[in-house]
This record gives structure tokens, C-alpha cells and sequence, in this order.
């Protein structure tokens, strides 16, 4: 049975039920539905941020994203995947990307997700601007976002055994 | 080929996209970026710290070593930040 996987880049926003819902309703083999949503985070004082502009790469996002869906239903025992990233402006309290894994039992649906969302912060081409009231600037990569994502790779973190 | 530009190396470069003719010595991503910084002061600011810029041929990640050769579309960009 071909295993539904929804993959989306778009500007507009995205109901995170809806879209759980989307992949399990008529279903009674999935035990386990685990879905992230990423959000834009405000922050306070002078550091606060009033926008956020994503820029993408069209074309090579959505291969990306199509590339690790497909390392993630050849690891984990997926029965479900729908994966929405949004790009352009955003305010603080938006939605900018939506992970949802469906298993029979947690453990993939988590494991998949955490997966997926590792990868997302570090290989999809993606680029955050983000605006404060002193000017806007490009956000820099984060060094344990990197960890998180070479831990999925084995023989790349110390702790793999 | 045709050159990509995204994030703040496009803000320095000026553009978006363009379409260049590197000469044949120019074999690798490295050397593509290093040539590239040659041809102007915002592009000598784009690359000036070439060590930080990904790349991609063809829609794929590739790393400096990385030949050039039969190469469509090239794309130069600060480390990704997106989820």
C-alpha cells in the first residue's frame, strides 16, 4: 500500500488539526500521531522582533524535503507524512512549519519527526531575515542544530554505538 | 551557467541570479568562488569569507572540492536556517 505523503511550500498558513486529522480519518491501523509546529518567536525589549521574512531556493526545497521524507519512510515504519514549511513574511505568533508523522506506535512517529525537523533546520535551503527595531539582519546557524542534525548520521556523533 | 545567489550573499552580490563563463582552469566550487570574488568589490564582499558559503549544482549540496564541470545551475548561500 502506497503510504500518503503530503509535502507543501507555501506562503499561506496551515491547520495543524486539519492536517492530522488529513491522515488518520477512515484509518484504523494508526496507533500514533506525533506533529510538530514551529512557530515565530516574538522575543521582548530592544531584542523583540516585529517580522520575519523566509527565503527559500524553489525547486531545491522541495527536492530536499522530498529526499528526507524518503530517508525517513526507509528508517522508520511510517503509515503517514505531511510536511509544510511556509516562506515569506511572517509576525510573531505565525506558523512556520508543520512536521506530522502517523505509525502504529509512538516511537517511530516521534523519532521520524525529530528526524525530519533536524534536517529541516540544517539542509533545507531556507534562510531567515529577521526585523528588530535596530535594522534587519540574517539569522546566523546554530552550532547545536548541527549537532542535533549529524546525530542522525551514524558514525558521526560520539555516542552512536 | 547560471549562478544562484540567495540570503545575504545575494544582498552583497547585488542579484539574484546571473549567467557566467568561467574560463577552463576554473574546475572546482572553490575556484568558482575564488574567480568570483575577482570580478568586482560586492562580489571580493560576498565571497570575502568563502570558508562560511554552501553550495549547490544542480539543486544538490556539493562541497568545495567538488568539480564544476557539466554544471546547469550553480547556487552560493549562507549556512540554511530554516524549521
Amino acid at each position: 500500500m502506497t503510504i500518503p505523503v503530503t509535502i507543501r511550500l507555501q506562503s499561506a498558513d496551515f491547520d495543524a488539526a486539519a492536517e492530522a486529522r488529513l491522515l488518520t480519518q477512515g484509518r484504523a491501523d494508526i496507533g500514533a500521531v506525533v506533529s510538530f509546529t514551529g512557530i515565530c518567536r516574538g522575543g521582548a525589549g530592544a531584542d523583540a522582533i516585529a517580522a520575519m521574512t523566509l527565503e527559500h531556493y524553489p525547486g531545491m526545497a522541495e527536492a530536499e524535503i522530498a529526499r528526507h521524507a524518503e530517508e525517513a519512510l526507509a528508517r522508520w515504519p511510517l503509515m503517514g507524512l505531511t510536511i509544510i514549511h511556509r516562506y515569506g513574511r511572517l509576525v510573531p505568533g505565525d506558523n512556520i512549519v508543520l512536521v506530522v508523522t502517523a505509525s502504529a506506535h509512538r516511537t517511530a512517529a516521534f523519532e521520524a519527526a525529530e528526524f525530519l525537523m533536524d534536517y529541516l533546520k540544517t539542509q533545507a535551503p531556507f534562510w531567515k531575515r529577521e526585523e528588530r527595531a535596530g535594522g534587519p539582519s540574517w539569522v546566523a546557524a546554530h552550532a547545536d542544530d548541527d549537532a542535533a542534525a549529524a546525530r542522525w548520521t551514524p558514525g558521526k556523533t560520539s555516542s552512536s554505538s | 551557467m547560471k549562478i544562484l545567489y540567495f540570503a545575504w550573499v545575494r544582498e552583497r552580490v547585488g542579484k539574484a541570479e546571473e549567467v557566467v563563463e568561467p574560463p577552463s582552469s576554473v574546475a572546482t566550487i572553490g575556484e568558482l568562488m575564488s574567480w568570483l570574488a575577482g570580478r568586482g568589490e560586492e562580489y571580493a564582499y560576498a565571497f570575502e569569507n568563502a570558508r562560511v558559503i554552501r553550495a549547490a549544482i544542480d539543486q544538490t549540496h556539493v562541497r568545495p572540492d567538488t568539480p564544476i564541470a557539466g554544471a546547469r545551475e550553480v547556487a552560493f548561500f549562507p549556512p540554511m536556517t530554516g524549521g
